[in-house]
Formats: C-alpha cells, sequence, structure tokens
C-alpha cells in the first residue's frame, strides 16, 4: 500500500523553514499605527529603500516561534541537572510581577519623584542580598555574573590603586568557574592557577607559596566546581590578607549556601550571586541573567554608579561617590531580572535555608546512588553538585560526550560536561532541591541503563540520539566553515 | 512551599540513603566557624496573594508616571510592542532554558539566535553579527576592545562627544586599568561630530554614533572616509536602531563595526534593562568577535542545523586570553528582538520608521513655531534638541506637574546646554499628544 506524504507535514515535528524561506514580500505581522501627521522630506542622500528583511503575517511568525519552542528543552520540559548552572524551576509569579506595566514601562531616565516603586524594590533587594550574604554592601549593576566578576576586578584594581600601588597578578584555583581567568585579565592582571589538593580542595600550602606582594588577591569558586565547600578559606583568606590582598568569591554556587554560611566571617571581600542561578530567575536560553556584587564596608567606596540611596522613606539613584569604579552598564542594570529574583526571596523569606539543605541532599542522593555506576574521582560529601567521569566506561570506548547524548533520549538534558578541567572526562551533576525524589530516582534508573548499556552494547551510546529532531552536529564544519548568518 | 517538592518521608528516606542523620549533618564539610549561626533575617514567606499586592502596591508607586504623557528619550524608546510577541516570548520553552550546550535539544534557541543574527546583520549592513551583549553601552566598549585587539600596536581610541554620556562613562570603566588613552572629539555647530581635527595617526579606532545624542544624523561616509585614512577602525554606535528602517545603515556607510542598544525592537523599557547589546562586524574580524556566536551546519544524517561556534576565541576554553569574558548574554531578548523583526517585516519597518521620523518632525516643527529654537540644522529621525527661552530643568519641573514629560534636559550631561531639551516623539504619540507637548513646552 502506498503512503502518501505531503512534504513537511509528518506528524508535530514538522520541518520550520528559515524566516526568510516563508517570508512573501508585502506582508506584515505589524498593526502600524494609523498616521495623523504629514509626511515630510528627508534628504535625498539619506533616503533608502530599507532594509532585507522578510515580510511575514503574524500568524507566519507566530506558527513558526512556537514549533521553535516544540524543538528545545527548558526547566518546564524536564530534568535539567546541568551543573553549576543551577537550573531550578522559575516560579510563574515572578513573570507576573515582573511584567507589571509599572515596572515594564518605565524609562529609566524618570526623575526619582516618578520612580519611587521600583527604587524601593531594588533597594530592598539590595538590603535582603546583603543579609544572605553578611556582605553588608550591594551594587545590582552587573549584568550577568560574568559581568559581576568584571566588577568585582575592577573593585580589586581600584582598591590597590587607593593603596598607592598597582599590583598585577591574580590567583585562581583550577576548580573556579571558566569564566575568572578572563575577567581578571580584562583589569589586565596577569593570571596565576593553583592546584587544588588531592581532596579536590585549596590547601592552605598552596596559596601561601603563591602569594606575595605584587599579587592583587584570589578568586576563589565556593562551593568550587567539583561541589566542594573550600573548607580551609578562612586559613586562606589570613594569608592573602596579611599580604595585602582580597578575597573574591564567584558565588555562582550559592545555591548551596543560603543561610549556612557568611561571607564575611569567611574572610570574603567581594562576592557576586548570580540571580539567574540561586534565585529562580529563567536564563532565556543564554540571558539576561543579573550579577549583583555584595562586598565589605571598606571597599563600599568603590562600588559603580549609580547608586541607590535611601533617606527618610525616599529612594533616589546617586552619582556622587568620587572613589566609584564608575558605570558598567548604560542604566542600572538588569532590573526586569531584578524583579523575578526579589518575587523569589519575598515568596521564600528565611526558608531559602531550606532551598539549600535540599539542594544539597538531593545531589548527595544522587552522588551515592550513581557512584557505583559511575567513577567518583572525589568521593566526599558534596555540596549543591557532584562529579563523575568515564574512567569506567572508556574501556569500551565510551566516552562522557556519548553518554550525555544517550541521556537525551531518556527525556534528560545531561549535566554539564568535559567540566571541570581537573576532572578527565567530568560530568557534572547539580540536581537542584525542585527536583522530586521520583525524578531523581528516574535520572539515576537512565543512568544505570546506560552504564549498563556501555559495558554491554557501545553502539547504542555511540549512535545516540535517535529520539531528538536531529541528531549529533557536526561541529567541526561549523567551526571550519563558519556559516553565521543566512 | 510550593517550589520544594519534599514530604518529610522522603526527607528521611534520602537522609539514611546518603548516611547523614539530619539536613544540618548534610553540611559537616563545614567548620563550626565558617557556619552562620543565626536564622536569616527576611521578612516572612509570602503567599502568592499577598506577594501580588505588595508588587502591584510597588508598580503603582511611580508618581504620576504611569499615567504621565512622557517625551523621553535618550537611549529607552517607547514603542508599540505586539501581543503576539508577549504571547510567544512567554514560551517556557525558550525562556526555561540554559545556553544551548547540548544542540541536538536547543534547535529552538539556536535557530533563532542563527536568525536574529542574519536580520541584525541584514538591519546594520553588515557580514556577521555575535549572539549579542549586555546592552548598548557594554557593546561599545567591547568594540573598542576588539580594535585595540586588532590594531595591537596602538593604545589609543577616539570618542564622538555626541556619544550618549552613559555609553562613555562605561568605556572609561572599561578602558582604564588597561592604560588605554580616550581622545574626546567635539560636535560641531550643526550638532554632528567634528572629525577636522582628528589628525592623530595612532588611534586603533574612532567611534560616533549615529543619530547621536543630540538625534543627529551623523554624515557617516564622510566620516569613514577620514577614519580610514587615519589607519584605524570605524565603530558607531547607536541607541535607536529603528533609524535604519529608513536611513542608510552603518555597513553601506563604511563601519567596520556598528553596535548599540536593541530595546526598540519589541522589547519593554523596563527601567533600562534587559535590553539587547547588538554587535555586528565584518566578515575578516569574526575571531575576533566577543560573545558567543551561533553557526549552521549539520548532524550526522545532513540534515540543517544550529550549534555555538567558534568556541575557541571564548572563555571557557580561552580563560585569559579569551576575546572578553561573556558567558551569559542576552539570548531570549535577541529572540524578541528577531520575532519583532519578523513581524515588523522590511516594507513594515521603512513604514514605521517613517512614520517616527514624521511625528518627530511635526513636533519639531511645531516647537519652532511656538518659540522654541532649534540649534542644531542636523537633520534628525525621531528625537531632536530644542532650545528653550528658559532653563531646561524649570520647564521640566512645571511640565512634570501637568502629567507631561517633555524630555530630557541636556544641561545634567552637558554644561552650557542648560536650556536645551533633548524630545523624542515615536509612533506611540498621537498628533494630540504631540500638540499637547507643544502647548506645555512652550507655555
Amino acid at each position: 500500500m502506498t503512503e502518501y506524504t505531503v512534504p513537511g507535514t509528518s506528524g508535530l515535528t514538522m520541518n520550520e523553514p528559515l524566516l526568510w524561506e516563508r517570508g512573501r514580500e508585502g506582508r506584515c505581522g505589524f498593526s502600524l499605527p494609523r498616521r495623523d501627521v504629514p509626511e515630510t522630506e528627508l534628504p535625498a542622500e539619506l533616503e533608502t529603500p530599507g532594509p532585507d528583511l522578510p515580510d511575514l503575517s503574524e500568524l507566519d511568525v507566530v506558527r513558526h516561534y512556537t514549533r521553535l519552542s516544540h524543538w528545545n528543552f527548558g526547566v518546564d520540559t524536564g530534568s535539567y541537572p546541568l551543573g553549576s548552572c543551577t537550573m531550578k524551576y522559575n516560579p510563574k509569579t515572578n513573570e507576573v510581577q515582573a511584567s507589571r506595566p509599572g515596572f515594564a514601562q518605565a524609562h529609566p531616565l524618570l526623575p526619582a519623584s516618578m520612580s519611587q516603586g521600583i527604587l524601593q524594590l531594588m533597594h530592598d533587594l539590595q538590603t535582603h542580598l546583603a543579609e544572605i550574604t553578611g556582605l553588608p554592601h550591594v551594587t545590582l549593576q552587573p549584568a550577568a555574573g560574568a559581568h559581576g566578576e568584571y566588577t568585582g576586578m575592577r573593585i580589586f584594581y581600584a582598591y590597590h590603586q587607593a593603596q598607592g600601588r598597582q599590583r598585577r597578578k591574580v590567583l585562581i584555583p583550577d576548580t573556579a568557574h571558566g569564566t575568572n581567568p578572563a575577567s581578571a585579565s580584562m583589569c589586565g592582571y596577569q593570571t596565576i592557577p593553583v592546584k587544588s589538593s588531592e581532596k579536590g580542595v585549596l590547601s592552605v600550602q598552596a596559596v601561601k607559596e603563591l602569594m606575595d606582594e605584587d599579587t592583587a588577591g584570589i578568586m576563589v569558586t565556593n562551593p568550587n566546581t567539583l561541589g566542594l565547600f573550600e573548607q580551609n578559606i578562612r586559613e586562606i583568606a589570613e594569608i592573602v590578607h596579611d599580604k595585602g590582598g582580597l578575597i573574591y568569591c564567584d558565588g555562582a554556587n550559592f545555591n548551596a549556601l543560603m543561610g549556612i554560611v557568611d561571607m564575611a566571617q569567611i574572610g570574603v571581600d567581594v562576592l557576586h550571586l548570580n540571580l539567574h542561578k540561586t534565585f529562580a530567575a529563567p536564563h532565556g536560553g543564554g540571558g539576561p541573567g543579573s550579577g549583583p556584587v555584595c562586598v565589605t564596608s571598606e571597599l563600599e567606596p568603590y562600588l559603580p554608579v549609580p547608586r541607590i540611596i535611601a533617606d527618610n522613606g525616599k529612594y533616589a539613584l546617586s552619582d556622587d561617590f568620587p572613589d566609584s569604579i564608575g558605570r558598567l552598564h548604560t542604566f542600572y542594570g538588569n532590573v526586569g531580572v531584578m524583579i523575578k529574583a526579589a518575587s523569589y526571596i519575598l515568596s521564600l523569606g528565611p526558608d531559602l535555608k531550606k532551598v539549600s539543605q535540599l539542594a544539597v541532599l538531593n545531589a548527595n542522593y544522587i552522588k551515592e546512588q550513581l557512584k557505583d555506576s559511575f567513577y567518583l574521582p572525589y568521593d566526599r560529601q558534596c555540596m549543591h553538585e557532584c562529579v563523575f567521569s568515564d574512567a569506567w566506561q572508556e574501556k569500551t570506548k565510551v566516552s562522557t560526550l556519548d553518554i550525555a547524548k544517550r541521556l537525551l533520549d531518556f527525556g534528560f538534558h545531561p549535566p554539564t560536561i568535559y567540566f571541570p578541567l581537573v576532572v578527565s572526562g567530568a560530568m557534572m551533576v547539580e540536581p537542584t532541591e525542585t527536583e522530586s525524589k521520583e525524578d531523581l530516582d528516574r535520572f539515576v534508573q537512565a543512568m544505570q541503563i546506560i552504564a549498563r548499556e556501555a559495558r554491554e552494547n557501545p553502539d547504542i551510546l555511540h549512535q545516540a540520539p535517535t529520539k531528538t529532531k536531529v541528531g549529533r552536529m557536526n561541529e567541526t564544519m561549523a567551526a571550519r566553515n563558519p556559516c553565521l548568518t543566512g | 512551599m510550593r517550589y520544594l517538592p519534599h514530604t518529610d518521608s522522603e526527607v528521611q528516606d534520602m537522609l539514611s540513603a546518603v548516611g547523614a542523620g539530619s539536613l544540618e549533618d548534610l553540611f559537616s564539610p563545614i567548620s563550626k566557624d565558617c557556619r552562620r549561626t543565626s536564622a536569616l533575617n527576611l521578612p516572612d514567606p509570602m503567599t502568592e496573594w499577598e506577594l501580588d499586592s505588595h508588587m502591584q502596591a510597588l508598580a503603582e508607586n511611580m508618581g504620576p508616571s504611569q499615567k504621565a504623557l512622557s517625551f523621553l528619550g535618550a537611549g529607552s524608546y517607547d514603542h508599540h510592542i505586539p501581543a503576539s510577541l508577549k504571547h510567544l516570548v512567554s514560551r517556557s520553552e525558550f525562556y526555561t532554558a540554559y545556553t544551548p550546550y547540548q544542540p541536538e535539544v536547543s534547535q529552538g534557541t539556536l535557530q533563532a539566535i542563527f536568525e536574529y543574527q542574519t536580520l541584525a546583520s541584514r538591519l546594520l549592513g553588515l557580514e556577521v553579527s555575535n549572539a549579542s551583549m549586555y546592552d548598548g553601552a557594554s557593546a561599545l566598549a567591547e568594540a573598542l576592545l576588539m580594535s585595540l585587539r586588532i590594531a595591537k600596536k596602538k593604545s589609543a581610541v577616539a570618542l564622538s562627544t555626541a556619544i550618549h554620556p552613559h555609553y562613555r562613562q562605561v568605556v572609561r570603566t572599561y578602558l582604564q586599568p588597561m592604560g588605554f588613552e580616550i581622545v574626546e572629539i567635539p560636535w560641531g555647530p550643526d550638532g554632528r561630530t567634528d572629525l577636522s581635527g582628528l589628525d592623530r595617526e595612532d588611534l586603533a579606532a574612532v567611534a560616533v554614533q549615529s543619530p547621536n545624542i543630540f538625534g543627529c544624523v551623523e554624515d557617516l561616509a564622510g566620516a569613514s572616509q577620514k577614519v580610514h585614512d587615519l589607519q584605524a577602525l570605524f565603530i558607531t554606535a547607536f541607541t535607536e536602531p529603528l533609524a535604519y528602517g529608513l536611513l542608510p545603515s552603518p555597513g553601506s556607510q563604511g563601519a567596520d563595526i556598528a553596535c548599540g542598544e536593541g530595546q526598540s525592537l519589541g522589547i519593554a523599557q523596563s527601567f533600562g534593562g534587559p535590553g539587547l547589546g547588538m554587535f555586528c562586524t565584518l566578515k575578516k574580524y569574526m575571531r575576533n568577535l566577543p560573545g558567543r556566536v551561533v553557526g549552521q551546519t549539520q548532524d550526522d544524517q545532513g540534515n540543517r542545523g544550529f550549534v555555538l561556534t567558534l568556541a575557541t576565541r571564548e572563555q571557557h576554553i580561552r580563560r585569559e586570553k579569551a576575546t572578553s569574558n561573556i558567558c551569559s548574554n542576552q539570548g531570549l531578548c535577541a529572540t524578541m528582538a528577531a520575532m519583532y523583526l519578523a513581524s515588523v517585516g522590511g516594507s513594515g519597518l521603512r513604514e514605521l520608521a517613517r512614520l517616527n521620523r514624521d511625528k518627530a518632525e511635526y513636533a519639531k516643527q511645531a516647537l519652532a513655531s511656538a518659540g522654541c529654537s532649534l540649534p542644531f540644522a542636523a537633520p534628525t529621525f525621531n528625537e531632536f534638541v530644542v532650545r528653550l527661552p528658559r532653563d531646561a530643568e524649570e520647564v521640566f519641573a512645571r511640565c512634570a506637574e501637568q502629567g507631561v514629560v517633555p524630555g530630557l534636559p541636556l544641561g545634567r550631561f552637558y554644561p552650557g546646554l542648560e536650556d536645551h531639551l533633548l524630545i523624542c516623539a515615536t509612533e506611540t504619540k498621537s498628533k494630540q499628544d504631540l500638540d499637547t507637548l507643544v502647548k506645555e513646552v512652550a507655555s
């Protein structure tokens, strides 16, 4: 029997052409306002036919993006245990709050008298972030975590400048996030790698050997990218401070520490937070994020401007901080993301501690359930994430990449792979606190099946994924012959 | 707790599975002297209802701004956003995803960004685009850093003083620790950058903004010639990309890099962020681009697909030698901009840009007839400067009382221009709104 088909209409995974392959000149999916003023002449040299963009109807656009969305995996689609990215559930009420017209339609240059509500929200958020971290002064301006790191390094730079002598180097442990060295070098610092110990954390000795009076300080990711708390941090802070240096803490993994650790108490001078991780603002498939920076009182004068000032219940923005590092964003950062984080903090309050406890419980649970199936290079109690490797699967020529691709066939987003660099073939699993025990058990079961397949039938893994809309991508071709526009 | 699924008995089961006696035990690797002893001093958890009323009260406590008729522009613009856009961008498959590290389950994000890169390149008339930057100001700062990477031996750049003052402040923050020199270029009597005095040959780049902070459309072709004669890269910035729906694109006028703010393209103003840093350049500089890029490729069956590519320039591989430290950018905003450009289309964008220009032109002429003077003769798009017979802050305060935010007094940024007001009129303003503005400003 012949099966009749119409091209591009096989079930729900229809092929979706590129926008400009769909367009027909003369369509418009936009309601142009009525013209009520006369046309004016434009100087001849400024008159052009306009850009070459496709013309589509509203329904063309709606179907196009609805179909594209079908081929995307988000937290609402399924478990997303992407280590260090903290892909927790994003409460829907946060979206409602950020889209309130009073916030969404506010112009950033409105006078303070016309923007009290949003300034108060931002001021309260700063106060809450100070309480959560233990560091008393906060800027909300950085637009992403790495932007926060950069802000922190600029503060290092300004601080040492004010001490009368600039320093040249910054220490960066091998378990720090990949953005740290790039952020330090953007301020002209030479980065000095520090090896972590066989226990997966920084040793006091290693820092002692490298720290000198030409070193501006150290950038520690804590908990680090092995999912371990840097337990020697207090002693390390003393060594660095004794030589006149500062401690930067990359707080991207703060999801493990809310209500547990006071950053000022352990000697941290500067810390950034990722509102799009720890505080449940969605990441948007690439951003926007938001990376507030918290500092000690000693470093407060260097925070970027403008800053929110409160006086008797009235709020305003001020540029009047002569020692500030300056401005980092056209206006005040990603305010929409701040609203979502504020909404999350207000929904949970002191229960944020419970969030961290359960995030750590979930990670340890996965670690225990899977450590017989996958090699666990650092078999210690972990924080909010744990790191396995492909050491046992290598024997049948199965790699971390194969394992990740096979997980896609089971409907899970894979963990972060090949990171941290200190573990060869790393798989960094971060379940987050919003995954239920049933979902964790399902993930464990899928991973165990994959471990068995790797022993018994490795080809299944080499050919994975087979249930996604497209198969493995030719990344070499993309990089050798870059095609960035159509 | 509605976001936490664990029941008490599940917590107990899991604790025994990991060999811990209590939740507190999970933190035993953290020594006592690192532990916080007090509970978090935060307000009690709010129910969804309490949160709604709290947030609503704040959103309404914006003084008269919600009902005010505003003519503020200067880097953030009021444009009509189609309902379809809000609907599409609210699809959680887009907004609850991370950076597309696994292309097989991220084709939605990847194709959307590839399309954004294409539309951005076409709008700005250049060959390649990145997947977005934080905002217009950081895009300009990164463009200048990129020019300094390309011109290895040069350590100075020149900036027009008619570039948005906030953009120049951000550039200073970024360039200062590296010891790069910033040369300031004045503007001439017509409101456009005056490049005639620029004769240094040690510049890595020269940057102008068009339309500039005074709304004036720069002579980009002329500037390009001059800048290239000095062997420098020509960078053009913008705060209002809709202008290129009508005006010649930066690329067509000789720009090597065009960068700026894309908020106008369907993104809410949100008190200044999130917006969209746009960044386009020539193919020959592709490997110097900061930030992420998406490229087209094929899967193992030969199907078209998209991946993050040219990663060897990036922070997670090159670490301290990377072209920038950017990891998260403004992906969802870039997607919104593409949705917007697709909705308006090429023909629609030209008509919309015309309408913006005509609205502003109507207001400009009406204000001139009502006694304001027009200090700058250069052509403008949807923003322009008027000179008032008195102090602009005074006029601003008086208008604001009447519920009209008449624009931005320029004395805040430019000493000497205390009686100058920067006014923006987009397609959202009716003739009646414009007449109200004229009445309030000129009275």
